[in-house]
């Protein structure tokens, strides 16, 4: 019997190109007659455009083209929507989505106004200080509450104010749960998120064959199907007639999947129009402004629990900073507004926000999607209501979880999937008990704490727990294809930047159709090899593209048996499909070979019966009704040098359920590389922008991300508590390492410098040395 | 030829190459592009992400805070020139495999040499010397923690082997 490989750590199929530079990166390609972009970019945050005169940049030698929003003519447009309104009573939404070229307006630092064609990368970017531009300043929005006022400056003139989408979602009454409260408890929090920076950049390669009137287009997106759905259209092209590739991507984390970037909505038009292949590679200044961030939120929360510490009801108001533009919808304050119920019992919620436009880059979901804020707020509301009834804040969160006979647990409000927010299974009290075993929760503060402080040491430990909506629709495909040297072929929609998908979806296939999964071939990314799909983001690959190679690989088992089952004349349930070849049950040297049975399901001779398809392969669909909860704990012993503030992880231990497991390898590299990122929201990674909209931090050297110094050893465990809404019973685990990061933080900088004695309050994030020796006052403590 | 264009040779692992270059070209442009040993990745052309890391005569140097006239009559290996043959991967290479040390791989060519050439220098290093060590490049997909497993066990790998 072949191995089984589901559910093992198997060592991953694409390390030996990526380890050997052998792997195809986007900056890779190089065509012959090919051309290099440079976009000329707006220096100031908010402004008319009087007059652009690229005429001197005409006259550079190696310039090609210079192209601004008024060349575009026709082709000038702004960028779709690509998460529609969601239904919620009462809901205003104000759509204001980017453009290729700004026109008339810029609305923010680092907006593109003109793109310089040229023969080198060199002289393209030479050229763009050849350019002239005449701006008139108009005052810049930054401040989320300035931005409301009604004497600001809109950031889209036809609006008449920054609202750009305004949501209340209620669940139970919230003022009666108050009339019955023994405390109610309100505070202010203000949480920032960063910038993914993934170590590659953006960039994008457009090449029109004018003769095959082919376009194909190289774009480190992480939705290359809806790129080309998209482009196809704007471009006047079919479908069929435009191949978007997604080579291997250097990383996403969300920013990846957002479309149209100018960029890549400029190169394709540009390079029908030269006939020549053209590059554009982002650089990592261009990407601090060029790219999508995720930002601030502010939240007024209040809670509302008895005395004995039980949530009777939660009402939050907060702001949501969008930027420029929402083409992304509210997906991220939505996730915001609904992670913030988290694994706790919560009868009456009350949440309203206000998502705002200002003059800076767009917002939209990075690693966790606004799922940061909600849990900052609602385990930040438990540890405060725990000081103040003087209930352990282990125990009031043990008090206030969802039972595991409550499942599925009905939350009612919309989710990002537009479905009424449901958990579908959980067992959160074990994962509780799992972490705080592993954290040594009793010990510390039983003796290790008291022995510590009196030795004059700041340590202190935070818990924190989460929910993590996952594996939301619409759906994924994947073609299985048996090849007749006997090699498995598998092709998916969706794209890879590091998810280890060569590996995990040969996993599922190795099984089913008895083959080492070395040799099981995937195809990520490639909308010519799949046709159908929609892309790599909100923790989704493995649950929804794995169910659809696992239902295609089935399809195949099935086609395979049946070929065989006729080829020997016996009955398809005598049969055992392993090692690469189907054979007798008892008789193993009477097989067939997988590859032979591919080339006698395409015969060169005699008809194909009807009702039957040529090729052993299958093409299966997998779309979830709705998303996957994974839920977790995450606990940290962190010192705090009371001086300079300075932070040292002494523990981190993550406890996790994101049912069944593919492969625990990959997910516990998931959760790793998640957790290194919610160290940098927690305790350093901030954009800084001035009040003209100007970010201070533009630079891999001002913008600082973790390093091997700053990323503790961290221990992992995990449950199973497998999802009924698909056969796998798998759940997402992509964005669980970095979600309750920010939490644990506060809790233990808290405890540490034994700030609660002192009323000082840890509200916000990130937390870094300076700003907490802003907070806690300075000097010794 | 133009004024401020340069004619260089230089010996990248073990092939010896000529080029002429406008005196401004960065190394990593040269290596990637002229010579198309496109696997020396480049993450912020500012020196501080390790990407781009070669070993220059065998050091470690930023490919992208380096001109390709001063590379003139150096010698360099790169990624490409680190496994020593088709088949079998170095054990640094190896090591990152076995221990899950790359995701989307991008930042793993400037870490491989990084850490190459500081396995040369401290061969039996502890798990904090080789996170000073590794603390020059950035990785965002791993939280580091596997490709500091994956740097010690090659270590031992290379005591026991040599």
């Amino acid at each position: 019997m072949t191995t089984r490989y589901f559910g093992a750590p198997v060592r991953r199929n694409e390390d030996k190109r990526l380890l050997t530079g052998q792997a195809l990166f986007i900056d890779d390609i190089e065509l012959p007659g090919m051309l290099y972009a440079a976009f000329l970019r707006s220096q100031v945050a908010h402004a008319r455009i009087r007059h652009i005169d690229v005429s001197r940049a005409l006259q550079r030698e190696g310039v090609v083209a210079v192209y601004t929003a008024a060349d575009l003519g026709a082709y000038w447009q702004a960028g779709p929507l690509l998460v529609p309104a969601p239904p919620i009573p009462g809901l205003v939404f104000n759509a204001r989505t980017q453009v290729p070229l700004a026109k008339d307006k810029v609305r923010h630092a680092g907006e593109p106004l003109a793109v310089v064609i040229a023969e080198s990368r060199y002289i393209a970017e030479d050229a763009l200080e050849d350019i002239l531009v005449e701006l008139e300043a108009l005052s810049v929005i930054v401040d989320l509450e300035a931005a409301l006022k009604t004497a600001a400056a809109p950031v889209h003139d036809d609006l008449g104010s920054n609202v750009a989408s305004h949501a209340r979602q209620i669940k139970g009454d919230y003022r009666s749960a108050v009339a019955k409260a023994a405390l109610v408890l309100k505070r202010r929090f203000h949480y920032e998120h960063g910038i993914s920076s993934p170590i590659e950049t953006r960039g994008v390669v457009a090449q029109w064959d004018a003769r095959g009137r082919q376009m194909t287009i190289w774009d480190t997106t992480q939705a290359p199907v809806f790129v080309r759905n998209g482009l196809a259209a704007i471009l006047g092209l079919g479908e069929r007639q435009v191949r978007v590739i997604a080579p291997f991507v250097g990383g996403g984390f969300g920013p990846k999947i957002m479309m149209f970037y100018p960029e890549e909505v400029t190169l394709p038009w540009i390079a029908m129009r030269l006939n020549r292949p053209i590059k554009w590679i982002e650089d990592r200044f261009e990407h601090f402004f060029a790219t999508t961030h995720e930002r601030g939120q502010i939240h007024d929360a209040e809670i509302a629990l008895d005395d004995e510490g039980r949530i009777l009801g939660v009402k939050d108001v907060f702001l949501h900073d969008t930027g420029a533009y929402n083409p992304y919808g509210l997906t991220v304050p939505l996730n915001s507004q609904c992670t913030l119920l988290g694994p706790y019992v919560i009868p009456a919620y009350d949440s309203t926000f206000t998502a705002v436009f200002t003059n800076l880059p767009i917002v939209t979901p990075y690693r966790g999607a606004g799922r940061q804020h909600g849990v900052f707020v609602i385990e930040r509301l438990l540890d405060l209501a725990a000081h103040e009834l003087k209930i352990d804040p282990i125990e009031i969160r043990r008090r206030n979880l969802i039972p595991p006979d409550a499942f599925p647990y009905k939350n009612e409000i919309i989710y990002q999937d537009f479905q009424p927010l449901e958990y579908d299974s959980g067992n959160y009290a074990p994962v509780l008990d799992k972490a705080l075993a592993a954290i040594g929760y009793d010990a510390f503060v039983g003796h290790e704490q008291p022995r510590l402080r009196a030795e004059g040491r700041c340590v202190g430990i935070g818990v924190a727990c989460y929910v993590e909506g996952t594996g939301i629709g619409p759906y994924e495909g994947a073609k299985v294809q048996v090849q007749t040297n006997g090699k498995v072929s598998v092709a998916t929609g969706v794209g890879t930047q590091g998810q280890g998908h060569f590996t995990s979806f040969a996993q599922i296939v190795a099984d089913e159709l008895g083959v080492d999964v070395r040799d099981i071939d995937i195809v990520t990314g490639d909308t010519d090899q799949f046709y159908w799909g929609a892309g790599t983001f909100a923790s989704r690959g493995a649950v929804v593209a794995g169910n659809a190679v696992s239902a295609a690989s089935q399809a195949v088992r099935r086609k395979a048996l049946k070929l065989a089952a006729e080829a020997f004349e016996c009955s398809e349930a005598d049969l055992v499909v392993a090692d690469g070849k189907v054979s007798i049950t008892g008789i193993p040297e009477k097989f067939i070979r997988l590859g032979e049975l591919a080339q006698r399901a395409n015969p060169m001779r005699g008809a194909v019966i009807p009702g039957t398809e040529p090729g052993l392969e299958s093409t299966q669909y997998f779309g979830p009704a709705k998303g996957a909860t994974a839920n977790g704990v995450h606990a940290a012993i962190i010192e705090v040098d009371p001086e300079t503030f300075e932070l040292k992880i002494l523990k981190y231990v993550v406890v996790h359920d994101c049912g069944t497991v593919i492969n625990p390898l990959i997910l516990e590299g998931q959760i790793h590389g998640g957790v290194a990122q919610g160290i940098g929201n927690a305790f350093f990674e901030k954009l800084t922008f001035d009040e003209q909209g100007q970010l201070q931090n533009a630079s891999l050297a001002d913008y600082l991300l973790p390093t091997a110094l700053d990323v503790p050893r961290m221990e992992l465990d995990h449950t199973v508590t497998p999802s009924p809404l698909n056969p796998l019973g798998t759940k997402g685990a992509g964005e669980a390492g970095a979600i309750p990061v920010g939490a644990v933080f506060a809790e233990a900088i808290e405890d540490a410098l034994g700030l609660k004695d002192k009323k000082i309050e840890l509200n916000e994030i990130p937390l870094s040395p300076s700003r907490l020796f802003e907070l806690i006052g300075g000097g010794r403590t | 030829m133009p004024p401020d264009h340069h004619e260089i040779s230089v010996t990248v692992n073990g092939t010896a190459y000529r080029g002429r270059v406008e005196a401004r070209m960065l190394l990593s442009d040269f290596l990637r592009h002229d010579l198309r040993l496109a696997g020396t990745h480049v993450g912020c052309e500012h020196g501080v992400c390790g990407a781009c890391t070669v070993l220059l005569d065998g050091v470690p140097v930023r490919s992208c805070l380096m001109l390709a006239v001063q590379a003139d009559g150096h010698e360099f290996m790169t990624i490409e020139g680190l496994a020593p043959d088709a088949e079998r991967l170095h054990p640094v290479q190896q090591a990152m495999h076995n221990h899950h040390g790359l995701q989307c791989g991008y930042c793993t060519p400037g870490i491989l040499m990084t850490m190459t050439a500081f396995l040369k220098e401290n061969p039996s290093p502890s798990e904090d010397e080789v996170r000073e060590a590794l603390s020059g490049n950035l990785c965002r997909c791993t939280g580091y923690q596997n490709i500091v497993g994956a740097v010690l066990d090659a270590a031992l790998t290379m005591r026991t082997s040599s």
